[in-house]
């Protein structure tokens, strides 16, 4: 089939197109079928390209679609290209993206808007994969921006409350900054390489003399866009406000696939990090530190989806761990564990969230397990797997980024090892903890919501036992091993070699220890977890204030920017230096007029003699200089 | 004294006149007569001239002068008798309400 990429795009364009001109006027079942169908689609496309991709001998597909700005012997194309790593990640995207539109159709049933929102969910899968089939990192660029924009329009959809459109407008806001160091790291690759073709640009490093350029400046670069659409530390404060759309879409875009864009660039572009080791140590290094304060955030969390988010950033942070050591293919390994159990999470979320009627609160729920036995279970094996219990997916991944962490050659040390497994073992803490919290013990809630807590419809429940299913026994498909003829695994330090089952029983101890501190803590009465949160108030309250990162955020940054703008940019630039010439030309203009028009008093006898004056003057002046 | 001096000096003496008239004089019908001075002083002055440099060009330019002067007055004594008859007055300032 030609065009057969292009076509993955495109569908999810076409849906967009259709639900958003004409989903209003045609009706709630035309735009479930065009909504979930043409995703779904995308994704039958999708795995016909991976059964050609293994049928050709691996060789990747590339399509050229349109060559879009010749400029001497260069030129700009919008091409796709599908090798391994794309096949991965535009299967992740088309699959779970398929499942969140199904699960959709139940959760958004009731919503006034909800053309307008398929249409937005078909854009943002439209540009997810423009971004992952993307040849140039224009096209992907194209696409990141894209997503960002879908982003927003999803996170402000409820754009009536004011809270919820500011979230929305912090996450682009804080996105464009680390959009800034992507463009940068473009320009350096275009100037050095006179192309934006990845494949090219990764084949110059691996091989031949050394590139005019500097590795590890553009892998920082390159990464700094990475932080900011993978919320990593010091960007990482939208993701949580991002909470503010339907839950749905915290599954699909942030937790799922779009955060982990930032982790599919640095895996596509691993020829550029592998030959910039101060750049992969950065990336590890943010990675750990973003994974471990996420993690302590998420502990004293009372949201059930700020809990997730928080979650989500320290998973992220996790995958930069591994891209940071090398680990590239254990990277999108954990990607495509996290993108099962953490949509599974988020979903389940929502249907916990349908049935309280809207709450939020863990504090108010509490015994639903009885209730809501479907919602239950697939969130306790996604917590399961996300906790690292073996041998769920979660597991597998994560005890191959702590190994790495560890014993990798590229950058692993004990200490990268140490943080990372403390960051696991909270994980398996706050997960469990939240499972507790929502589904065990006695109701919290009133009697009024207990009363109508019902179980979700089989739309959305259906999709809660695949998307379980997957998380439980997607470990099994050995991801690393499919991408290492792409992305090589790094060589571990043979000295530590015969660390590695010891170490397997560490990861499998630490989220038995983790299960075992939230049963504990929550299994029982409250008051145990009370007491402890009154032995450290002032650690409690940083944790549940975040770390007031956003609040040092207003007073360094958005504070004083407020002042120039208001003091120097509107009171004396525009109004007083703008304005103020203006208005004084003006003024000029009118008093002048108003001198110079007294002459003009209707007599002619005046006109006359001032013409007369006029004659003689020239005439005077005339014969002065002959 | 010559012919061409004195010629010249009735010519400014004409064209002065008619400037003092078209200043002084209140009397629209009067200021337009003053005019007409002007322009014939300043044809007396060409005629002399086109006579001492035997020039044909000068005699032209009087004959046109003449042409213009007829289309002006026919054009100015209709206005000045519209607005007469408007104001009932032929005194200037009468009609100072019609500047812009």
């Amino acid at each position: 089939m030609p065009h057969a990429l292009a076509l993955i795009v495109l569908l999810p364009l076409a849906g967009f197109l259709l639900n958003g001109l004409a989903g209003n006027r045609a009706g709630n079942r035309f735009v479930s079928v065009v909504g979930c169908g043409l995703p779904i689609a995308a994704f039958g496309v999708a795995i016909k390209c991976f059964l050609d991709l293994a049928a050709g001998g691996n060789a990747p597909l590339v399509e050229t679609a349109y060559t879009w700005a010749p400029i001497g012997d260069r030129a700009f194309e919008i091409a796709f290209y599908f090798d391994r790593l794309t096949a991965v990640m535009t299967l992740i995207v088309t699959g779970v993206g398929s499942l969140i539109h199904i699960y959709s159709t139940g959760y958004m049933k009731e919503d006034k808007s909800y053309a307008r929102y398929f249409a937005y969910l078909n854009l943002f899968l439209f540009f997810m994969l423009m971004l992952v089939l993307g040849r140039s990192l224009l096209v992907l660029f194209v696409g990141w921006e894209g997503v960002g924009l879908a982003s927003y329009l999803l996170i402000g959809f409820w754009f009536e409350d004011p809270d919820k459109a500011r979230a929305g407008k912090k996450a682009f806001i804080t996105n464009r900054i680390g959009d800034a160091g992507f463009l940068l790291g473009m320009f350096v690759l275009y100037q050095a390489f006179g192309t934006l073709n990845m494949d090219t640009i990764n084949g110059a490093f691996m091989s031949g003399p050394a590139p005019a350029v500097s590795a590890s400046l553009v892998g920082i670069l390159l990464f700094i866009g990475a932080t900011g659409k993978s919320a990593q530390i010091p960007l990482h404060v939208w993701l949580p406000d991002a909470m503010a759309g339907p839950t749905p879409v915290s599954a699909l875009i942030h937790a799922a696939t779009m955060v982990t864009a930032g982790v599919y660039l640095v895996a596509r572009l691993s020829g550029i990090y592998l030959h910039a080791p101060e750049a992969s140590a950065i990336v590890a290094a943010i990675g750990v530190l973003t994974a471990f304060f996420a993690a302590t955030i998420a502990v004293v969390q009372t949201d059930i989806k700020k809990v997730l988010a928080y979650s989500t950033i320290s998973q992220l942070g996790f995958m930069f761990v591994a891209l940071g050591v090398g680990a590239y293919g254990v990277a999108i390994f954990h990607l495509y564990t996290h993108a099962f159990f953490k949509a599974c999470l988020f979903l389940a979320a929502g249907s916990v969230i349908h049935a309280m009627g809207g709450e939020q609160d863990v504090r108010k729920m509490g015994g639903l397990a009885r209730k809501i036995p479907i919602t239950f279970v697939t969130f306790a094996v996604a917590t399961a797997a996300i906790a690292g219990i073996p041998p769920l997916s979660g597991f597998f991944s994560k005890d191959e980024i702590l190994w790495f962490a560890f014993a990798s050659t590229r950058g692993g040390s004990p200490l990268l090892y140490a943080i990372a497994a403390g960051t696991a073992l909270m994980t398996a803490f706050y997960m469990f903890r939240l499972l507790w919290l929502t589904f065990f013990g006695a109701p919290r809630m009133s009697a009024e919501t207990a009363h109508h807590i019902h179980e979700s419809p089989p739309s959305m429940t259906g999709v809660l036992i695949v998307l379980a299913a997957l998380s439980a026994v997607g470990g099994f498909l050995s991801i690393p091993h499919y991408l290492e003829p792409l992305l090589p695994m790094p060589v571990a330090a043979p000295e530590l070699e015969h660390l590695e089952t010891p170490l397997v029983f560490v990861s499998v101890a630490l989220a038995v220890v983790g299960l075992l501190g939230a049963a504990f803590l929550y299994g029982g009465s409250a008051a145990r977890a009370e007491r402890l949160r009154q032995k450290f108030p002032v650690l409690h309250r940083l944790l549940s204030g975040k770390y007031f990162v956003d609040e040092a955020y207003d007073a360094l940054i958005a504070r004083p920017l407020f002042w120039i703008s208001d003091r120097v940019f509107l009171r004396l630039g525009d109004r007083k230096i703008l304005d103020g010439t203006l208005n004084g030309m003006a003024a000029l203009g009118q008093r002048t007029a108003g001198v110079l028009g007294k002459v003009q008093n209707g007599s002619l006898h005046w006109y006359a003699l001032l013409v007369v004056v006029g004659i003689i003057a020239s005439l005077a002046l005339g014969w002065h200089h002959v | 004294m010559d012919k061409l001096q004195l010629l010249i000096a009735v010519s400014m003496a004409l064209f002065a006149l008619g400037l003092l008239g078209v200043i002084v004089r209140r009397n629209v019908l009067i200021m337009l007569m003053c005019m007409e001075l002007m322009l014939n002083g300043v044809n007396l002055s060409l005629v002399a001239f086109a006579q001492q440099t035997a020039s044909t060009a000068g005699a032209v330019l009087v004959f046109l002068i003449f042409v213009v002067a007829t289309a002006e007055i026919a054009i100015a004594i209709p206005i000045v008798l519209l607005l007469a008859r408007q104001k009932r007055a032929m005194d200037l300032d009468a009609y100072a309400d019609l500047k812009g």
